[in-house]
């Protein structure tokens, strides 16, 4: 294994996503691609820009959107001091990069498979979509509250069936839940794939549905981490037997009877 | 210039240690770094019986430096010695247990355990972890139970050379220090964290399960300091430095006030090669700074008379 699995690299681009409503809350963060020999989506990276002192620590965690070429890029939502100083990193910073971390998500390529994001965890679906041999056989679902501009909906919806939900009134987040509870019926009663991404009461109604009509379901879980390689156990959460698993190890793809939420 | 480093019975091809906690059984680490390259490796904290540790949250970022309240997650002594030290028994390193139960009897049993394992080089014991009920902090600050703890884990563990690890959270840790040199320690490491907190005023919160947690990263490194130098003028043993170590610079420092080795800890999390890269700037600085050597360094602080 190469012992380079930590590098330095340059920030290339670093744009808004959806300005025109709602400033500066998401962006697409493209970085020099590090020498990976592979990578698999749902993994992903942790970022610490070099240009840090002290006062912040940790690297932050961030799944891995798309890779070309020359590439990587990351969706990112500015949520807090770490996100709001990533995402003013300018062209020609350094960040060190580890990764790619974790496992990924199921592909199966035959089978109908279902793609439920929520928000900003439509990210690692780019890469999916992009690399998944058959993506006539994808359907995407996006639950948000931003406007849709946010997100890399269009795009993705170019390529494979898409729809989306905005939860802006109180009664839309019934909706959500309800077209949620028969998308994920119809893929278990056709044995399809369901693999999900989004906030933690998100992939709580996902499992409980996957549950309800036993479903074959992932989750991605995006846990606070330190390091990001096992060591820390900080990420961890409780697998189907009750242990503490590392979420940056063992997961962050979790099949929904696996793991509690 | 040679950065080898021998005391208390261990033998390092040099001082840079990586702490408990830190960085998981080593093997976790091993794609970003040759770990033959380390002066040596604590290993995550083991018990007797397999530990869950505590609910999450478990960390937060505090400023220069984090919180954590693990509790001692592990799998347990045997899956230890059946899995971790074989995965590690052909690397040319010195690898350290670290030690925790409840009581001397306790530690005394898991000592016995380790003791006949060749691929160790030393025992270290916890009596500081504050993230845990029973035992912990609460020998950390007791020098009678330091004293007993030490012979317990001593007379347990063969020829295995024994660290006791001191928590900072006392009122004079010079105390503890004698204690547990009186109780056949062949060597000290400190500091443990230091007990902190912190809450979230928007949903009025601890930001932290367990509620207090222990603090570690650069914002401790004075104190660290601090307890080395008191701890170095009280005793006769071997210290090992912990606290705060991001740069060579931050080393040497503990070094200069007489520490044989450190041990590096929260830096491993800013990036996972820290360590590594560690080992070349060390020697690169005492060279800089004109030390002759490292022994002629070690404890050459020039007090105010």
């Amino acid at each position: 294994m190469s012992l380079r699995n930590c590098q330095n690299v340059k920030v290339l681009e670093v744009t808004p996503v959806g300005q025109l409503k709602r400033p500066d809350e998401f962006f697409e963060i493209k970085l020099e691609y590090p020498d990976w020999d592979r990578w698999k989506p749902g993994q992903f990276v942790m970022i610490r820009p070099t240009g840090w002192e002290l006062d912040l620590l940790w690297a932050r965690p961030f799944s891995i959107c798309s890779v070309d070429d020359d590439t990587l890029t990351l969706f990112v939502q500015k949520v807090g001091r770490g996100t709001a100083r990533i995402t003013a990193l300018k062209p020609g910073d350094d960040v060190a990069i580890w990764g790619p971390l974790g496992n990924s998500f199921a592909v199966e390529p035959e089978t109908p498979t279902l793609l439920l994001s929520g928000g900003i965890g439509i990210a690692p679906f780019r890469g999916y979509v992009e690399q998944h041999p058959h993506p006539e056989n994808l359907n995407l679902f996006l639950a948000h509250r931003l406007p849709l501009e946010c997100y890399p909906f269009g795009k993705l919806s170019e390529k494979i069936n898409g729809q989306c939900m905005i939860e802006e009134k109180p009664d839309d987040l019934q909706q959500i839940i309800a077209s949620m509870r028969e998308l994920i019926k119809e893929y278990a009663d056709k044995d399809g794939l369901i693999l999900s991404c989004g906030p933690t009461p998100f992939m709580r109604t996902v499992q409980q549905f996957a549950n309800e009509f036993g479903a074959r379901a992932q989750v991605s879980l995006e846990n606070r981490m330190a390091c990001g390689v096992g060591a820390c156990l900080g990420c961890v959460t409780k697998d189907g037997n009750d242990h503490h698993v590392q979420v940056c190890t063992k997961g962050p793809v979790f099949w929904t009877d696996k793991v509690e939420l | 210039m040679n950065m080898n480093v021998s005391f208390g019975g261990l033998d390092l091809k040099n001082p840079i240690m990586t702490a408990s906690g830190t960085f998981g059984f080593g093997l976790e680490f091993a794609p970003y770094g040759d770990l033959e390259k380390l002066g040596g490796i604590v290993a995550k904290g083991i018990s007797l019986k397999p530990r869950e540790g505590n609910p999450m949250p478990r960390i937060a970022e505090t400023p220069c430096g984090m919180l954590n309240a693990i509790g001692i997650q592990n799998p347990g002594v045997e899956e230890f010695v059946t899995k971790a030290l074989p995965a590690l028994a052909n690397k040319n390193v010195a690898i350290v247990a670290n030690l925790y139960a409840c009581d001397a009897a306790e530690f005394g049993e898991l000592a016995s355990v380790l003791a006949g394992e060749d691929s160790l080089a030393a025992l270290e014991v916890n009596v500081s972890c504050p993230n845990v009920k029973e035992g912990g902090s609460a020998f950390g600050a007791d020098p009678i139970q330091i004293r007993k703890v030490t012979e317990a884990v001593k007379k347990n563990a063969g020829n295995k050379p024994v660290i006791v690890k001191l928590s900072p959270n006392v009122t004079d840790i010079a105390v503890c220090a004698r204690a547990a040199a009186d109780g056949g320690a062949d060597s000290l490491s400190l500091i443990n964290t230091l007990m902190g907190m912190a809450v979230d005023i928007r949903n009025r919160k601890p930001r932290i399960a367990n509620v207090v947690a222990g603090l570690s990263g650069p914002a401790i490194k004075p104190v660290a300091l601090r307890c080395v130098h008191q701890v170095v003028q009280a005793v006769d043993i071997p210290v090992i430095g912990i606290g705060g170590i991001t740069s060579a610079e931050d080393a040497l420092e503990f070094i200069l006030v007489g520490a044989h080795a450190v041990q590096v800890g929260t830096a491993n999390f800013l990036r996972p090669d820290f360590a590594f890269t560690l080992v070349d700037e060390l020697e690169a600085l005492l060279v800089e700074i004109g030390a002759k050597s490292l022994e002629e360094f070690r404890g050459s602080l020039e007090l105010p008379l």
